[in-house]
Protein backbone atom coordinates (compact mmCIF):
# COMPACT_ATOMS: atom_id res chain seq x y z
CA UNK A 1 0.00 0.00 0.00
CA UNK A 2 2.69 2.29 1.17
CA UNK A 3 4.63 2.54 -2.56
CA UNK A 4 1.04 2.77 -3.98
CA UNK A 5 0.96 6.60 -1.74
CA UNK A 6 4.37 7.52 -1.85
CA UNK A 7 3.98 9.41 -5.42
CA UNK A 8 0.91 11.38 -4.23
CA UNK A 9 1.92 15.06 -3.86
CA UNK A 10 0.72 16.60 -0.93
CA UNK A 11 1.20 20.11 -2.70
CA UNK A 12 -1.46 18.85 -5.17
CA UNK A 13 -3.98 17.97 -2.75
CA UNK A 14 -5.47 21.44 -3.30
CA UNK A 15 -7.62 21.86 -6.27
CA UNK A 16 -7.03 24.95 -7.39
CA UNK A 17 -3.28 24.15 -7.68
CA UNK A 18 -4.05 21.17 -9.67
CA UNK A 19 -5.91 23.06 -11.64
CA UNK A 20 -3.01 25.52 -12.05
CA UNK A 21 -0.68 23.07 -13.02
CA UNK A 22 -3.34 21.16 -15.37
CA UNK A 23 -3.67 24.64 -17.43
CA UNK A 24 0.15 24.94 -17.61
CA UNK A 25 1.22 21.72 -18.75
CA UNK A 26 -0.60 21.58 -21.62
CA UNK A 27 0.20 25.62 -22.48
CA UNK A 28 3.80 27.34 -22.82
CA UNK A 29 2.66 29.75 -20.56
CA UNK A 30 -0.36 31.80 -19.32
CA UNK A 31 -1.17 35.29 -17.82
CA UNK A 32 -2.64 35.78 -14.48
CA UNK A 33 -6.03 36.96 -16.14
CA UNK A 34 -6.29 33.65 -18.47
CA UNK A 35 -5.48 31.26 -15.78
CA UNK A 36 -8.03 33.53 -12.88
CA UNK A 37 -10.85 32.85 -15.93
CA UNK A 38 -10.23 29.59 -17.01
CA UNK A 39 -10.21 28.51 -13.04
CA UNK A 40 -13.14 30.62 -11.66
CA UNK A 41 -11.10 32.28 -9.17
CA UNK A 42 -10.95 35.76 -7.16
CA UNK A 43 -7.08 37.74 -7.36
CA UNK A 44 -6.44 36.38 -3.82
CA UNK A 45 -6.57 33.59 -4.04
CA UNK A 46 -5.39 32.38 -7.08
CA UNK A 47 -2.02 34.49 -6.24
CA UNK A 48 -1.97 32.25 -2.77
CA UNK A 49 -2.28 29.15 -4.42
CA UNK A 50 0.79 30.45 -7.05
CA UNK A 51 2.69 31.38 -4.82
CA UNK A 52 2.48 28.47 -2.78
CA UNK A 53 3.62 26.58 -6.12
CA UNK A 54 6.13 28.74 -6.84
CA UNK A 55 7.77 28.51 -3.92
CA UNK A 56 8.07 24.48 -4.38
CA UNK A 57 9.67 25.40 -7.83
CA UNK A 58 6.89 23.73 -9.76
CA UNK A 59 6.15 26.76 -11.80
CA UNK A 60 8.06 29.75 -12.89
CA UNK A 61 6.55 33.74 -13.04
CA UNK A 62 7.34 36.02 -15.82
CA UNK A 63 7.32 39.41 -15.27
CA UNK A 64 7.13 42.03 -18.19
CA UNK A 65 6.07 45.38 -18.67
CA UNK A 66 3.64 45.76 -22.08
CA UNK A 67 3.79 49.39 -22.68
CA UNK A 68 3.26 51.19 -19.25
CA UNK A 69 1.21 47.80 -17.78
CA UNK A 70 2.82 45.07 -15.79
CA UNK A 71 2.10 41.26 -17.38
CA UNK A 72 3.16 38.96 -14.96
CA UNK A 73 2.66 35.08 -16.90
CA UNK A 74 3.13 31.71 -15.62
CA UNK A 75 5.54 28.75 -16.82
CA UNK A 76 5.62 24.95 -15.81
CA UNK A 77 9.48 24.25 -14.73
CA UNK A 78 10.73 20.74 -15.90
CA UNK A 79 10.52 19.59 -12.57
CA UNK A 80 7.10 20.84 -11.68
CA UNK A 81 6.10 18.89 -14.91
CA UNK A 82 8.22 15.39 -13.66
CA UNK A 83 5.82 16.29 -10.18
CA UNK A 84 3.04 16.89 -11.51
CA UNK A 85 2.81 13.61 -13.99
CA UNK A 86 4.03 11.39 -10.95
CA UNK A 87 1.13 12.45 -8.81
CA UNK A 88 -1.58 11.78 -11.97
CA UNK A 89 0.28 8.49 -12.49
CA UNK A 90 0.21 7.80 -8.56
CA UNK A 91 -3.80 8.74 -9.06
CA UNK A 92 -4.56 6.80 -11.72
CA UNK A 93 -2.79 3.79 -9.46
CA UNK A 94 -4.68 4.47 -6.70
CA UNK A 95 -8.02 3.91 -8.31
CA UNK A 96 -7.10 0.97 -10.44
CA UNK A 97 -5.87 -0.75 -7.19
CA UNK A 98 -9.34 0.07 -5.69
CA UNK A 99 -11.72 -0.25 -8.24
CA UNK B 1 -10.02 -4.20 16.47
CA UNK B 2 -8.15 -4.17 14.18
CA UNK B 3 -11.06 -5.69 12.44
CA UNK B 4 -12.82 -2.33 12.98
CA UNK B 5 -9.66 -0.53 11.78
CA UNK B 6 -9.67 -1.84 8.49
CA UNK B 7 -13.29 -1.74 7.99
CA UNK B 8 -12.88 2.14 8.61
CA UNK B 9 -10.24 2.49 6.14
CA UNK B 10 -12.05 0.65 3.26
CA UNK B 11 -14.86 2.99 3.85
CA UNK B 12 -12.78 6.09 3.81
CA UNK B 13 -10.84 4.70 0.81
CA UNK B 14 -13.98 4.81 -1.38
CA UNK B 15 -14.75 8.12 -0.55
CA UNK B 16 -11.28 9.16 -1.45
CA UNK B 17 -11.52 7.11 -4.86
CA UNK B 18 -14.25 9.10 -5.78
CA UNK B 19 -12.48 12.46 -4.80
CA UNK B 20 -9.30 11.18 -7.20
CA UNK B 21 -11.77 10.06 -10.00
CA UNK B 22 -13.09 13.66 -9.70
CA UNK B 23 -9.87 15.51 -9.76
CA UNK B 24 -8.71 13.21 -13.21
CA UNK B 25 -12.14 14.19 -15.08
CA UNK B 26 -11.39 17.55 -13.74
CA UNK B 27 -7.57 17.83 -14.62
CA UNK B 28 -9.13 16.52 -18.03
CA UNK B 29 -11.38 18.86 -18.89
CA UNK B 30 -8.78 21.84 -17.77
CA UNK B 31 -5.99 21.23 -20.20
CA UNK B 32 -8.75 20.53 -22.88
CA UNK B 33 -10.55 23.96 -22.41
CA UNK B 34 -7.06 25.46 -21.71
CA UNK B 35 -5.33 24.87 -24.47
CA UNK B 36 -7.78 24.49 -27.65
CA UNK B 37 -10.38 26.59 -28.94
CA UNK B 38 -13.72 24.71 -28.50
CA UNK B 39 -15.95 26.86 -29.65
CA UNK B 40 -15.60 27.11 -33.13
CA UNK B 41 -19.21 26.03 -34.70
CA UNK B 42 -20.01 23.54 -37.18
CA UNK B 43 -22.71 25.99 -38.40
CA UNK B 44 -20.11 28.08 -39.29
CA UNK B 45 -18.64 26.36 -41.84
CA UNK B 46 -21.75 25.50 -42.93
CA UNK B 47 -22.94 29.48 -44.02
CA UNK B 48 -19.40 30.67 -45.21
CA UNK B 49 -19.64 27.04 -47.42
CA UNK B 50 -23.38 28.55 -48.62
CA UNK B 51 -21.97 32.16 -49.38
CA UNK B 52 -18.78 31.03 -51.06
CA UNK B 53 -21.44 28.44 -53.50
CA UNK B 54 -23.52 31.69 -53.72
CA UNK B 55 -20.15 34.10 -54.56
CA UNK B 56 -19.11 31.00 -57.03
CA UNK B 57 -22.28 31.36 -58.88
CA UNK B 58 -22.54 34.58 -59.13
CA UNK B 59 -18.98 34.95 -60.49
CA UNK B 60 -19.87 32.06 -63.12
CA UNK B 61 -22.79 33.89 -64.26
CA UNK B 62 -21.08 37.06 -64.32
CA UNK B 63 -17.95 36.43 -66.14
CA UNK B 64 -19.07 33.07 -68.24
CA UNK B 65 -22.64 34.17 -69.12
CA UNK B 66 -22.99 38.30 -68.61
CA UNK B 67 -19.83 38.83 -70.16
CA UNK B 68 -19.64 35.83 -72.42
CA UNK B 69 -17.99 37.83 -75.45
CA UNK B 70 -14.63 37.56 -73.21
CA UNK B 71 -14.09 33.65 -73.64
CA UNK B 72 -11.64 33.36 -76.42
CA UNK B 73 -11.63 29.99 -77.37
CA UNK B 74 -14.52 27.52 -75.40
CA UNK B 75 -12.05 24.71 -75.69
CA UNK B 76 -9.19 25.61 -73.60
CA UNK B 77 -11.78 27.59 -71.28
CA UNK B 78 -9.31 30.74 -71.57
CA UNK B 79 -10.91 33.93 -70.22
CA UNK B 80 -9.50 37.13 -71.31
CA UNK B 81 -10.16 39.26 -67.94
CA UNK B 82 -10.89 42.67 -68.09
CA UNK B 83 -10.35 45.47 -65.56
CA UNK B 84 -14.23 45.84 -65.23
CA UNK B 85 -14.83 41.69 -64.79
CA UNK B 86 -12.07 41.84 -62.52
CA UNK B 87 -13.33 44.72 -60.07
CA UNK B 88 -16.61 42.54 -59.91
CA UNK B 89 -15.33 39.81 -59.07
CA UNK B 90 -12.71 40.87 -56.29
CA UNK B 91 -16.04 42.82 -54.77
CA UNK B 92 -17.78 39.76 -55.00
CA UNK B 93 -15.04 37.96 -53.28
CA UNK B 94 -15.02 40.42 -50.69
CA UNK B 95 -18.49 40.63 -49.49
CA UNK B 96 -18.17 36.67 -49.40
CA UNK B 97 -15.33 36.26 -47.24
CA UNK B 98 -17.71 39.27 -44.94
CA UNK B 99 -20.55 37.50 -45.19
CA UNK B 100 -18.12 34.10 -44.19
CA UNK B 101 -16.34 35.91 -41.13
CA UNK B 102 -19.72 37.10 -39.94
CA UNK B 103 -21.35 34.06 -40.03
CA UNK B 104 -18.37 32.23 -38.28
CA UNK B 105 -18.53 34.74 -35.57
CA UNK B 106 -21.94 34.43 -34.99
CA UNK B 107 -22.63 31.01 -34.76
CA UNK B 108 -19.06 30.62 -32.74
CA UNK B 109 -20.11 33.32 -30.05
CA UNK B 110 -23.56 31.46 -30.15
CA UNK B 111 -22.00 27.89 -29.22
CA UNK B 112 -19.63 29.72 -26.51
CA UNK B 113 -22.68 30.66 -24.80
CA UNK B 114 -24.09 27.74 -24.66
CA UNK B 115 -21.40 25.76 -23.75
CA UNK B 116 -20.53 28.79 -20.93
CA UNK B 117 -17.09 29.72 -22.04
CA UNK B 118 -15.00 32.49 -23.19
CA UNK B 119 -15.38 33.57 -26.42
CA UNK B 120 -12.25 35.71 -26.64
CA UNK B 121 -9.53 33.63 -24.60
CA UNK B 122 -6.07 32.61 -25.28
CA UNK B 123 -7.01 29.93 -27.08
CA UNK B 124 -9.29 31.91 -29.38
CA UNK B 125 -5.80 34.12 -30.01
CA UNK B 126 -3.70 31.62 -30.68
CA UNK B 127 -5.96 30.31 -32.88
CA UNK B 128 -6.57 33.56 -34.84
CA UNK B 129 -3.27 34.12 -34.88
CA UNK B 130 -1.79 31.21 -36.13
CA UNK B 131 -4.88 31.48 -39.23
CA UNK B 132 -4.00 35.08 -40.10
CA UNK B 133 -0.34 35.02 -40.83
CA UNK B 134 -0.20 31.85 -43.27
CA UNK B 135 -3.81 33.80 -44.93
CA UNK B 136 -2.36 37.21 -45.12
CA UNK B 137 0.75 36.11 -46.90
CA UNK B 138 -1.45 33.90 -49.17
CA UNK B 139 -3.59 37.20 -49.96
CA UNK B 140 -0.34 39.20 -50.73
CA UNK B 141 1.19 36.77 -52.57
CA UNK B 142 -2.77 36.79 -54.83
CA UNK B 143 -2.43 40.51 -55.09
CA UNK B 144 1.25 39.86 -56.59
CA UNK B 145 0.13 37.12 -59.02
CA UNK B 146 -2.55 39.23 -60.22
CA UNK B 147 -0.51 42.52 -60.72
CA UNK B 148 2.26 40.58 -62.37
CA UNK B 149 -0.51 38.61 -64.76
CA UNK B 150 -0.37 35.04 -63.74
CA UNK B 151 -3.98 35.71 -61.91
CA UNK B 152 -5.22 31.70 -63.52
CA UNK B 153 -3.06 30.54 -60.60
CA UNK B 154 -5.26 32.71 -57.65
CA UNK B 155 -7.62 29.94 -57.05
CA UNK B 156 -5.07 27.40 -56.43
CA UNK B 157 -2.90 30.20 -54.17
CA UNK B 158 -5.90 31.16 -51.97
CA UNK B 159 -6.68 26.80 -51.87
CA UNK B 160 -3.14 25.81 -50.73
CA UNK B 161 -2.20 28.92 -48.37
CA UNK B 162 -6.13 28.81 -46.73
CA UNK B 163 -5.11 25.03 -46.11
CA UNK B 164 -1.66 26.19 -44.66
CA UNK B 165 -3.49 28.20 -42.60
CA UNK B 166 -5.88 25.76 -40.98
CA UNK B 167 -3.18 23.12 -40.78
CA UNK B 168 -1.41 25.59 -38.41
CA UNK B 169 -4.35 26.49 -36.24
CA UNK B 170 -5.24 22.97 -36.20
CA UNK B 171 -2.89 22.39 -33.27
CA UNK B 172 -4.84 25.26 -31.12
CA UNK B 173 -8.43 23.98 -31.84
CA UNK B 174 -10.51 21.37 -32.96
CA UNK B 175 -8.30 18.47 -33.96
CA UNK B 176 -10.34 17.89 -37.68
CA UNK B 177 -9.72 21.09 -38.89
CA UNK B 178 -6.39 19.58 -39.55
CA UNK B 179 -7.66 17.14 -42.33
CA UNK B 180 -9.79 19.77 -43.63
CA UNK B 181 -6.54 22.36 -44.29
CA UNK B 182 -4.80 19.08 -45.91
CA UNK B 183 -8.21 18.73 -48.45
CA UNK B 184 -7.72 22.50 -49.35
CA UNK B 185 -3.89 22.48 -49.66
CA UNK B 186 -4.33 18.67 -51.89
CA UNK B 187 -7.26 20.58 -53.44
CA UNK B 188 -4.85 23.69 -54.60
CA UNK B 189 -2.39 21.56 -56.04
CA UNK B 190 -4.46 19.57 -57.87
CA UNK B 191 -5.96 22.80 -59.26
CA UNK B 192 -2.55 24.11 -60.13
CA UNK B 193 -2.33 21.68 -63.10
CA UNK B 194 -6.03 22.27 -64.77
CA UNK B 195 -6.01 25.95 -65.20
CA UNK B 196 -9.38 27.44 -66.59
CA UNK B 197 -11.21 25.52 -64.24
CA UNK B 198 -10.18 27.41 -61.30
CA UNK B 199 -13.37 28.97 -60.43
CA UNK B 200 -14.88 25.29 -59.87
CA UNK B 201 -11.94 24.18 -57.48
CA UNK B 202 -12.59 27.58 -55.72
CA UNK B 203 -15.43 26.18 -55.52
CA UNK B 204 -15.09 23.15 -54.52
CA UNK B 205 -12.66 24.11 -51.31
CA UNK B 206 -14.69 26.89 -50.13
CA UNK B 207 -18.04 25.91 -50.73
CA UNK B 208 -18.48 22.37 -50.87
CA UNK B 209 -15.84 21.59 -48.17
CA UNK B 210 -16.52 23.79 -45.96
CA UNK B 211 -20.76 22.39 -45.88
CA UNK B 212 -19.27 18.83 -45.78
CA UNK B 213 -16.80 19.76 -42.81
CA UNK B 214 -19.67 22.19 -41.42
CA UNK B 215 -22.01 19.35 -40.61
CA UNK B 216 -19.91 16.55 -39.56
CA UNK B 217 -18.81 19.08 -36.84
CA UNK B 218 -22.12 19.77 -36.31
CA UNK B 219 -23.42 16.46 -35.83
CA UNK B 220 -20.05 15.51 -34.00
CA UNK B 221 -20.39 17.91 -31.64
CA UNK B 222 -23.34 20.56 -31.70
CA UNK B 223 -26.50 18.62 -32.12
CA UNK B 224 -26.86 16.85 -28.79
CA UNK B 225 -26.05 19.62 -26.86
CA UNK B 226 -29.09 21.50 -28.15
CA UNK B 227 -31.37 19.03 -28.01
CA UNK B 228 -29.98 18.50 -24.81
Amino acid sequence: MKSLITNINKVFESRVRLGIMSALSVNEKLDFNSLKELLDLTDGNLASHIKALEKEEFILVEKKFVGKKPKTSYKITKFGLIEFKKHLNALENLIKNQL
Amino acid sequence: MRYKALLISKKDMSTENNKHLENLSEIRSIMERSSSFLSLSGLSGIFAGIAALAGAAFAYWYAYIYNARNIVNKHIRYYELTDSVLIVLVIDAIIVLIIALFAGYYFTHRNAKRKGLKLWDTTAKNTLSSLAIPLITGGIFSLILIVQGSGYLVSATTLIFYGLALLNASKYTLKEVKYLGIFEITLGLVATSLIGYGLFFWAFGFGVLHIVYGILMYVRYEKNEVKG
